[in-house]
């Protein structure tokens, strides 16, 4: 389905694209917007849209992958889990090309005889969890808030149900901690600062957690956000509202998405996930570093289904290799080409680190869309 | 990964679920975190198995008309 008019999307294009260059022409500097979401920094390549503004509006990619900012040690847990006698690994698609400390990916481990499964619904691990009584299924769970209440669903039923062998690892992260770490600024070790004046707010995330909680930040740090669907015209428009926030000098959450989007989300889906999981004190984000209050672990209520409980592992220090620039990437600091590695020794089919893994990631969106070798 | 794809109700099962339709490819869906009630051909958000949300179609060429009114007035204003 096209919920836009789609005959009238170059001609409206085109007249944003005048009106955005025309009030930044007025304020006499290049607008820097952070589009948080991978989703908008795919949409943003794919279409070209920050070739359209070059000059007028510069995008920094977001932090908002949740292959890319699981840090390498979640990555190896991930490993070492899979590599038990009688685990069943499962997890989305884009965690099994991961690589880990010592360059396997848990494709690799499937390669070499692990049960090491991808599951496009988190519930299809009830009916792995049945037919195999006698081994542990665990559900290696990522994603941001998107995610997390599939995620609640499942841990709800399996306990409803008495399942004894299905357990979950929770990395599910919360973006208004992410963005307020990013505004707060501090310089990372390593990684530098990064200059923002506005954010494109993520759409799907903001149809579970609405615009509200954005609020705070666009009064306390004076910075605009506005919340944007995916199609090209959507990011334009974003753009636009943004733009004409900044001429007027304003900053308030504004929402374009809002054939999707209410200002109190999904409170149903809010609820759920209330209900099963907890904050943790801290949690090491690749790229932004240790954010406190910044993911969700299983609370006591659920904790026998809390992988992190059943197998408790210890894991030496992660190794990350010494020439991925990731960590900078995500934190908007880096473009994909400084990286040594980029499309030479990293590619999508060999990728070194997680920002190419992902179909979200920066340096994914541009060797496909940017790499002309 | 956040990602989800408008996909159309083709079918309503009784255990909250239901099959919808993606780019041609029909799938079971779990309605279990919908706020609101769905009926046969309404369009949904789905995320991995699971629909999260009913999409408003009238409110996107609602807020389409909009912006069509705001760039006329640009347009006069610099013109």
């Amino acid at each position: 389905m096209r919920l836009t008019v789609s005959f009238r999307e170059a001609d409206f294009i085109k007249r944003l694209e005048r009106a955005i260059k025309e009030s930044v022409e007025r304020l006499e500097k290049v607008i820097r917007i952070m589009e948080f979401c991978g989703g908008h920094t795919h949409a943003i390549l794919k279409h070209g849209i920050d070739q359209l503004l070059e000059g007028y509006v510069r995008f920094v990619h977001g932090p908002g992958c949740p292959v890319c900012v699981l840090p390498m040690q979640r990555v190896d847990l991930a490993l070492e889990l899979a590599s038990q006698e009688r685990v069943i690994l499962c997890t989305y698609g884009d965690v099994l090309r991961v690589p880990g400390s010592n360059r396997k990916s848990l494709l690799d481990l499937r390669a070499e005889g692990k049960d090491v499964r991808m599951l496009y619904s988190c519930l299809d691990t009830i009916k792995i969890a049945q037919e195999n009584p006698t081994k542990e299924v665990v559900f290696f769970a990522i994603g941001f808030e998107t995610t997390t209440p599939q995620t609640a669903v499942l841990i709800k039923k399996a306990k409803e149900m008495g399942i004894r062998n299905l357990s979950v690892v929770s990395n599910h992260v919360i973006t208004p901690a992410a963005i307020q770490h990013i505004l707060n600024a501090p310089e990372v070790r390593d990684y530098g600062k990064v200059e923002i004046d506005a954010f494109i707010g993520p759409g799907h995330v903001s149809v579970i957690i609405g615009t509200k909680p954005y609020e705070y930040f666009a009064e306390e740090f004076l910075k605009p956000v506005v919340i944007s669907g995916f199609e090209p015209l959507d990011v334009m428009q974003a753009v636009y509202m943004i733009v004409r926030q900044i001429s007027e000098k304003k900053a308030l959450v504004e929402n374009q998405y809002a054939r999707a989007v209410s200002r109190e989300g999904n409170l149903k889906a809010q609820r759920l996930v209330a209900d099963v999981f907890e904050l943790r004190k801290e949690f090491e984000w690749r790229g932004l570093g240790i954010i406190p209050y910044s993911s969700l672990k299983i609370n006591s209520r659920f904790a026998d289904f809390d992988a992190e409980r059943r197998f408790s592992i210890s894991l030496p220090r992660p190794k990350e290799h010494p020439a991925c620039i990731c960590g900078k990437v995500i934190r908007g600091v880096a473009q994909p080409k400084d990286c040594k590695l980029f499309a030479s020794v990293c590619t999508p089919s060999n990728p070194i680190g997680s920002c190419m893994v992902s179909s979200e990631g920066a340096c994914n969106a541009y060797y496909k869309y940017r790499w002309q070798g | 990964m956040c990602l989800a794809v408008p996909s159309k109700v083709v079918e309503i099962r009784e255990d909250n679920t239901a099959v919808v339709e993606t780019f041609g490819a029909k799938r079971l869906v779990s309605l279990e975190l919908l706020q609101d009630e769905v009926a046969l051909g309404d369009w949904v958000l789905v995320h991995v198995g699971f629909a999260i949300q009913k999409l408003e179609e009238d409110y996107a060429l609602e807020s389409l008309k909009l912006f069509e009114q705001i760039l006329e007035e640009e347009d006069e204003a610099y013109s």
